[in-house]
C-alpha cells in the first residue's frame, strides 16, 4: 500500500535544499503535489472560461459595430456610441420607469411581507403546524414561471376564471385583465407574492431561531408585552439578516427576472410591460440588434454592480454588517 | 478568508445558541390577549398556507372536468362530471408525448452533467492548501455579482456551435456559483481524518472523492441534484434562446404555446382530432408540475439543512 505513495512521489522532483528554495520553484512543487486535485477541477475551470469569462470579453461588442461574419475581432470600434443612442432613445425612460415601479413593489411591498410571514411563523408554538405551513409555503417557489404565468391565465380567464369572475362581480363588467395595462403591475405583484414570500423566510427563520432566549426572558420578568418584545428584540437581533438581504434586493433592482415579464407581456400591455430585461431580448435576438442589446444589458449590469456596493457601502457607514 | 463567505445564507453576528425552555416560554404567553393572537395567528397562517396550494388545486380539479363545466362554473375542487378527455387527449398529442420524453432526458443527462462538474470543481477548492485557490474563487464570486448578459452568452453559445443542441439547456448554467460554494464548504468541514486514512491506504484523489466524501456528503448532494433537476425542467428562457426547431421543443414551451393561445389545432398537437380547448390547459399544467411536486418532499427533506450547513463556515 505504501508502494503507491511512494509512486506518487516518484513523480515529483526531489526537493531542492533548503537553502536553495526560491519562491517559484515552491509554487511548482505544490503545483505538482496537487496536480490530480487541479485536475479534477479542469473541466470547472474550463466551464467558468467559456461560459462566465468568454462572455465578458465578448461584451466589449457593446463598443463595436458587430457583425458577425467579421467576428468580434474585425468589428470596427465605435465608442459610446450605442450607450448613447439607448440613453437618448425616447424608450429609455419608459423602460427604466417600468424596471423601477415593479422592482420598487417588490422591495416595498413583497420583501417585507416575507419578514412578516417569518416573524408570524417564528410566534406559531405548535410545531407541527408550523412546519406544515411552511412545507405549503415554500412549495410555490418550486413552480416554473411558465407554470405561475398559465396558472394566472387560468384564474384570470375572460369571463370564465375564478379570480376574473369574481372580480367582475364587484365591477358589474367583464374586463380581460391579463391583456389591461392597468392590472399588469397588480398581478406581477400578485405572482411574486405568492411564488417568492414562503420560501424567502427560510433566511429569516434560521436567524429567528438563533436569538438568544434568555433576553425574551428578562424581557419577560421586567414586563414587555409580545409586541414590544418583537419590536426591541426580535426585530434587533434580526437585522444583520434584513440588512443583508436588502443589499442583495437593491443589487437585483434593474433584474426583473426575464421569465415572468417576458411570459406575462402580450400586445396590449406592452406600455407598461417593456423592461430591460426584456427589452435586450426584442432588440437583441429578435431584430439582431446584438451591440446595441449588448450596451443596453451592459449598463444594466453595471448599474446593478454600482448598487450593490453602494448600499454595501452604505450599511458599513451605519456600522452595520455589510456582505463584503 | 472574506471571499468565500456565503453573504445570503450567513446569519451574522449569531449570538450563542441556547436550549429553549419549555416551561417558561408558556408561562410568558399565557395572557388572554396572548392567546387570541395565537389563535388569529394560526388561521391566518393556514389560511396562507391553503392558498399557496389553492391554485394548484382548482387545476387539478379542472383538468378532470368537461369542457361544459369548466366554461360554466367559475370555481370548484371537485367536478360535477368526472372525465379523462384532457389527458386522453395531451397523451394521444405527439407534439406533447416528445416535449415530455425530451425533457425527461435533457434533465436526467443534464442533473447528472452539472452536479458532477460542481462537486468535481468544490472538491479541490476545498483543500485550503490548493494554488491558486483565491484567484479562483474571487472569480467565482465575481462571476455572481456580475453577468456579461443574454447576448455575449447567446453569441458564446452560438460560437461554440450549440445552438439547436440540447446541449444548450444544460452547460451554460452547469455550475450554479452559489451551489458550489455551499458544496465546497460542505466538504471543507467535513473530519480530515477520513480523507488522510484514505490517503494512506493509498487511496487517489478521485477514489477519495468518490468514496470517502461523496458518501459522507449525500444529503448535500441530493439537495442540490434536486435543485440542478428543478432548475432544467423549469428553464423555460434557454429553450426560448438557444432552440429554433419546435420539434426540439421542451415541456416548458410546450406549456407556453398551449396556455397562451385561445384555441389549438388538430395540427398543432399532432393529434387526429381537435383537443378540448379549455381542459387540455389544465392537464397540461399538472403534468409540468407533478414531477417538481413528486421531488418536492426529497427536496424538503433536506435543504433547509443543506443550505444552512454548508454556509456556517467561511
Amino acid at each position: 500500500m505504501t508502494a503507491v505513495v511512494d509512486v506518487e512521489r516518484a513523480g515529483t522532483p526531489a526537493p531542492p535544499a533548503p537553502a536553495a528554495v526560491r519562491r517559484p520553484r515552491r509554487r511548482w512543487a505544490k503545483v505538482v503535489r496537487f496536480r490530480w486535485l487541479l485536475l479534477m477541477m479542469l473541466p470547472g475551470i474550463l466551464y467558468f472560461l467559456l461560459f462566465r469569462i468568454w462572455p465578458m470579453w465578448g461584451a466589449q461588442i457593446a463598443f463595436k459595430n458587430y457583425v458577425p461574419f467579421l467576428g468580434i475581432q474585425g468589428s470596427e470600434w465605435v465608442g459610446f456610441h450605442h450607450f448613447q443612442e439607448f440613453f437618448s432613445n425616447p424608450d429609455f425612460p419608459r423602460l427604466l420607469g417600468n424596471t423601477l415601479i415593479l422592482a420598487g413593489l417588490s422591495l416595498f411591498v413583497a420583501f417585507p411581507l416575507t419578514i412578516v410571514l417569518a416573524l408570524l411563523l417564528n410566534e406559531v408554538r405548535l410545531s407541527v403546524l408550523k412546519r406544515t405551513v411552511q412545507t405549503l409555503v415554500y412549495i410555490p417557489h418550486f413552480l416554473s414561471w411558465t407554470v405561475v404565468v398559465s396558472l394566472t391565465a387560468l384564474l384570470f380567464a375572460i369571463g370564465t376564471g375564478p379570480l376574473s369572475s369574481f372580480l367582475d362581480g364587484f365591477t358589474g363588467t367583464e374586463t380581460n385583465y391579463l391583456a389591461d395595462p392597468d392590472w399588469f403591475r397588480p398581478l406581477i405583484l400578485l405572482q411574486t407574492i405568492w411564488k417568492s414570500t414562503g420560501w424567502g423566510t427560510i433566511i429569516f427563520l434560521a436567524a429567528l431561531a438563533s436569538v438568544d432566549q434568555e433576553q425574551y426572558e428578562a424581557a419577560v420578568i421586567d414586563g414587555a408585552g409580545r409586541w414590544q418584545r418583537t419590536w426591541h428584540i426580535t426585530l434587533p437581533a434580526i437585522r444583520p439578516t434584513i440588512i443583508v438581504m436588502l443589499i442583495l434586493q437593491t443589487g437585483e433592482i434593474l433584474n426583473t427576472g426575464f421569465e415572468q415579464i417576458y411570459l406575462m407581456s402580450n400586445a396590449l400591455n406592452r406600455t407598461v410591460a417593456d423592461v430591460f430585461d426584456t427589452y435586450v431580448y426584442f432588440t437583441g435576438i429578435q431584430q439582431g440588434a446584438y451591440s446595441y442589446s449588448t450596451a443596453v444589458g451592459l449598463s444594466k449590469a453595471i448599474v446593478g454592480l454600482v448598487l450593490i456596493f453602494g448600499t454595501n457601502w452604505l450599511a458599513k457607514r451605519f456600522n452595520q454588517q455589510g456582505i463584503f | 478568508m472574506a471571499t468565500t463567505q456565503l453573504p445570503a445564507l450567513q446569519p451574522a453576528g449569531r449570538p450563542p445558541r441556547r436550549a429553549s425552555r419549555p416551561s417558561t416560554q408558556h408561562q410568558r404567553f399565557n395572557t388572554p390577549a396572548g392567546r387570541a393572537f395565537d389563535v388569529v395567528n394560526v388561521v391566518l397562517l393556514v389560511a396562507v398556507g391553503l392558498l399557496a396550494l389553492l391554485p394548484f388545486l382548482y387545476v387539478l380539479a379542472g383538468s378532470f372536468a368537461t369542457e361544459l363545466e369548466l366554461t360554466t362554473r367559475p370555481f370548484f375542487l371537485w367536478p360535477h362530471e368526472f372525465t379523462t378527455d384532457s389527458y386522453a387527449s395531451i397523451l394521444s398529442s405527439t407534439a406533447f408525448v416528445r416535449a415530455f420524453v425530451t425533457t425527461v432526458a435533457v434533465t436526467l443527462v443534464g442533473t447528472l452533467v452539472q452536479l458532477a462538474l460542481t462537486a468535481l470543481m468544490a472538491y479541490p477548492l476545498s483543500k485550503v492548501e490548493l494554488p491558486g485557490r483565491r484567484t479562483i474563487m474571487t472569480v467565482v464570486v465575481f462571476t455572481m455579482v456580475f453577468s456579461a448578459g443574454m447576448i455575449p452568452t447567446f453569441l458564446v453559445v452560438k460560437e461554440l456551435g450549440l445552438l439547436d443542441t440540447y446541449w444548450a439547456l444544460i452547460l451554460p448554467a452547469a455550475i450554479n456559483p452559489f451551489s458550489l460554494i455551499i458544496i465546497k464548504n460542505f466538504f471543507q468541514q467535513l473530519p480530515q481524518e477520513l480523507e488522510e486514512s484514505a490517503k494512506i491506504d493509498g487511496a487517489h484523489e478521485l477514489q477519495i472523492l468518490r468514496h470517502v466524501v461523496v458518501p459522507l456528503s449525500k444529503p448535500v448532494l441530493a439537495t442540490f441534484a434536486l435543485f440542478y433537476a428543478v432548475g432544467i425542467w423549469n428553464d423555460y428562457m434557454s429553450p426560448l434562446l438557444y432552440l429554433n426547431d419546435q420539434d426540439m421543443w421542451t415541456l416548458q414551451m410546450f406549456l407556453r404555446q398551449v396556455t397562451a393561445s385561445a384555441s389549438l389545432s388538430a395540427q398543432d398537437m399532432g393529434t387526429e382530432l381537435p383537443p378540448p380547448a379549455q381542459g387540455i390547459k389544465f392537464a397540461v399544467v399538472i403534468v409540468a408540475t407533478i414531477p417538481v411536486l413528486l421531488a418536492y418532499p426529497f427536496l424538503q427533506k433536506h435543504f433547509a439543512k443543506g443550505m444552512l450547513i454548508g454556509s456556517v463556515k467561511g
